[in-house]
């Protein structure tokens, strides 16, 4: 995500409303990329982000294939590279990968000729999140550049938080971290390498004062195992997104989650299906994001 | 390999750290010990004498690393006795001290004979056993040191394992000390470390690997210089990495503690900084998360380098070592998580020393002590220096030619670097161990070497 610029972040975000338009046919369906073969490779289980990249696909009339695969090379004993090459021999024109290991995306494309899209890696990065946000911002508030975007949560953990921030800032959005500092190092404000607006507020009723977006972010119970959390009754008190913080934000905030929601945790249900609530907008954006994803990709010449 | 035949280093430029010798002049060698240094024109005697000319090149003591992991026995795929003691002397190694993290262990008599069996048969260079403080690295039980001091082993360490037992580590410091021998540790605290894969910092943020703090090295540096302090015990830190280790050396030196310490070429030179790629294309390109790049304790920051270097020049470290780490590529070019720690390193650390002193940041001659009487004495090894009537150990290098670094063309098996690619100065030309000639660029094979 780093190394997007914002042109090409709006050259995305403009693809997937000429996307949009297409899934608001009666027929969803367009014969852009008939012929090409699109391979999910999932290490992790993910239904979303699976689905959304295998409708996508569809969408464009390519042919995909779900190969969900499981373990790293060492547990697996058979390497990630040949597990990749052999997927490409089968004939795959891009390979999707979510993986367990931050860098495993970059590994694969280090070994192959098609097109890699991450789907997620570990806790470093999940970019089609990042754009769909975006989108999802830019869709509901108009322009991004001088929003206020609270991520509050388990900064340390997220690939979301890691992709969304640089994503935010390159567009000139006011991106405000929140959580315990055990999940939020201080190095999380130093992330885009002091390019663009990010900060750290612990405070969640700070953070949140006057923000435009809320986008809270899954708490695991290991946390708690680890150490890094008393536990998540403590949490929800000092960290949950619930009417009475989400008052202190603007009246048209937008309330986000990359989802699985923990509900009564990082979100309360009454906050989660509110009005100021696009969590399946953000679902249903996910494919039209994906689908210019897979265009510009195999359109043109980027390859991520 | 003649080493009877009088062997004439004619006109390099000799330095000699140990004697303070730096002068241009002439080495003879006969019945492979040192006959004559640094005359000119010296008298050749009968018979007829090889002759290398040495104009325009240092010729110096055979390099002494103290840190090596030859992998044998075991893990022969790694590194056997024969490539890692042919890339030991490619990079200017007459002495190497192997490190005990092999399967078995080196942990007793039998299993140290064994190896010292094979150094004696394929060993191109000096190669001088560690032995594990503890059975198997178990950290729980103690070696028979005073029966592996007596097979000749020259330290106790369970490196790559940090000895997290306090106690134990005490008690090996005790039970060693009459013995000289130095007891060193991977100081890495395994509850900081479980799952990390890199310096924490801004770097490991952003590229989402959890990191490890200077702190997990510190706190058990920290308590073992403290150990030493209670005990009397000989310690010796391996490869330092922080600005922090460097203060704690300091204070126990100052305290009166018996401890040395030791630095990397690579901790000296790189930072985490790498472990995102280098793009320069002037220089080589890494790709983010190349599995090259990880090593433990891991590379640091420019500020950490930089105490390093001030810690090395003001006696604080006592030597450079190189922890030369090969490892097979499926074991590199994996997930970054998963890859294995450590660089192939005999063959680029007299290019990475010399890369200091071409920018001015340490001298000739001192970076020649550093690789050698200094290492030496840490370790109380012969070698390391020109005085004549002792071995003829020696190298001859150009420390000005350019070079890039070749891991294809690396005598080692392991062609695990961060620095492939990299244009750099300082190619060895040859490297004599008792008076024979056992590296000589110009003959140089290293596809024979290779083959089968």
């Amino acid at each position: 995500m780093s190394d997007f610029t914002r042109d090409e972040f709006v050259e995305v975000l403009d693809t997937a409303e000429r996307m949009h338009a297409v899934l608001e046919r009666p027929i969803r369906r367009v014969p852009t990329l008939r012929g090409t073969t699109i391979a999910n490779v999932f290490y992790e289980p993910s239904t979303r982000t699976r689905v959304s990249f295998e409708l996508a696909g569809k969408n464009l009339s390519a042919d995909v294939v779900n190969i969900a695969a499981s373990g790293s090379s060492v547990e697996k004993g058979e390497s990630l590279i040949d597990t990749f090459q052999t997927i490409q021999a089968l004939g795959a024109d891009i390979v999707v990968v979510r993986h367990s290991r931050a860098g495993a995306p970059e590994l694969a494309s280090r070994h192959l000729d098609c097109g890699v899209i991450n789907a997620g890696d570990g806790t470093r990065g999940h970019p089609t999140q990042a754009l769909l946000d975006l989108y999802t911002v830019r869709r509901r508030l108009g322009d991004v550049e001088g929003r206020k975007i609270v991520i509050v949560g388990d900064i340390l953990h997220s690939r979301v938080a890691r992709s969304g921030i640089w994503a935010f800032a390159r567009m000139g959005a006011e991106v405000v971290l929140s959580g315990p500092p055990s999940l939020l190092p201080d190095t999380m404000a130093s992330l885009t390498n002091g390019t663009g607006d990010v900060r750290i507020e612990h405070d969640l009723d700070e953070a949140i004062e006057g923000a435009d977006v809320v986008m809270a972010l899954r708490v695991q119970r290991e946390r708690m195992q680890a150490g890094l959390l008393p536990d998540l009754r403590e949490y929800a008190r000092r960290w949950s997104v619930n009417p009475a913080r989400l008052q202190r934000a603007q009246r048209h905030a937008l309330v986000m989650h990359p989802g699985p929601m923990n509900q009564g945790i990082e979100i309360s249900p009454a906050v989660a299906y509110s009005e100021q609530s696009v969590i399946e907008e953000q679902v249903a954006n996910g494919v039209a994001v994906r689908m210019a994803v897979l265009y510009l990709l195999l359109t043109g010449e980027g390859r991520r | 390999m003649a080493e009877n035949t009088p062997l004439v280093i004619r006109g390099g430029r000799i330095i000699d750290p140990a004697n303070d010798v730096d002068r241009v002049g002439d080495v003879l060698i006969d019945d492979g010990r040192l006959a004559s240094v640094g005359e000119v024109g010296a008298q050749l005697p009968l018979g007829a004498p090889r002759v290398i000319d040495a104009a325009g090149r240092v010729v110096a003591p055979g390099f002494v690393d103290v840190h090596a992991h030859l992998r044998t026995p075991g893990f022969e795929y790694k590194e056997d006795i024969a490539s890692g003691t042919a890339a030991a002397a490619a990079g200017g190694f007459t002495t190497v001290c192997a490190m005990p993290n092999t399967d078995p262990v080196l942990d007793s008599r039998s299993v140290i004979e064994g190896l010292q069996d094979q150094i004696e048969r394929h060993a191109v260079v000096r190669v001088l056993p560690l032995a594990a403080i503890t059975c198997g690295q178990n950290g729980r039980q103690l070696v028979e040191m005073v029966d592996l001091a007596e097979a000749g082993v020259v330290g106790f360490t369970d490196d790559g394992r940090p000895l997290a037992d306090t106690a134990l580590m005490r008690h090996a410091l005790e039970y060693a000390r009459p013995l000289g021998l130095p007891v060193s540790n991977h100081c890495e605290d395994p509850a900081l470390t479980a799952g990390t894969t890199m310096h924490e910092g801004v770097v490991s943020a952003r590229l989402g690997l959890p990191g490890t703090p200077r702190q997990a090295e510190e706190i058990m540096l920290g308590r073992d210089l403290l150990l030493a302090e209670l005990t009397g015990g000989r310690y010796h830190c391996l490869h330092v990495t922080s600005g922090g280790s460097v203060d704690l050396v300091r204070r126990a030196k100052a305290r009166g503690a018996n401890v040395t310490a030791e630095v990397t070429p690579h901790h000296l030179t790189l930072t985490c900084d790498l472990v995102a790629g280098r793009d320069d294309p002037v220089s080589a390109i890494l790709p983010p998360y190349d599995g090259n790049t990880k090593v433990a304790p891991p590379l640091r920051e420019q500020v950490d380098t930089e105490r390093l270097l001030e810690a090395l020049r003001d006696g604080t470290i006592d030597c450079i070592a190189t922890d030369h780490a090969p490892h097979a590529v499926h074991e590199k070019d994996i997930e970054y998580a998963d890859a294995a720690v450590g660089f192939s390193a005999f063959e680029t650390a007299l290019q990475s020393v010399l890369s200091l002193v071409h920018a001015g940041q340490l001298d000739l001659a001192f970076a020649i002590r550093m690789l050698t009487c200094a290492p030496a004495r840490v370790y109380g090894l012969p070698g390391g220096t020109l005085t004549p009537g002792a071995p003829a150990d020696v190298v001859i290098f150009d420390p000005d030619e350019e070079t890039v670094i070749d891991p294809s063309a690396f005598r080692s098996k392991g062609r695990n670097t961060p620095l492939a690619g990299l244009p750099m100065q300082g190619v060895v030309q040859q490297t004599i161990v008792g008076g024979s000639v056992v590296y000589d660029r110009a003959a140089s094979a290293p596809e024979l070497i290779h083959a089968g």
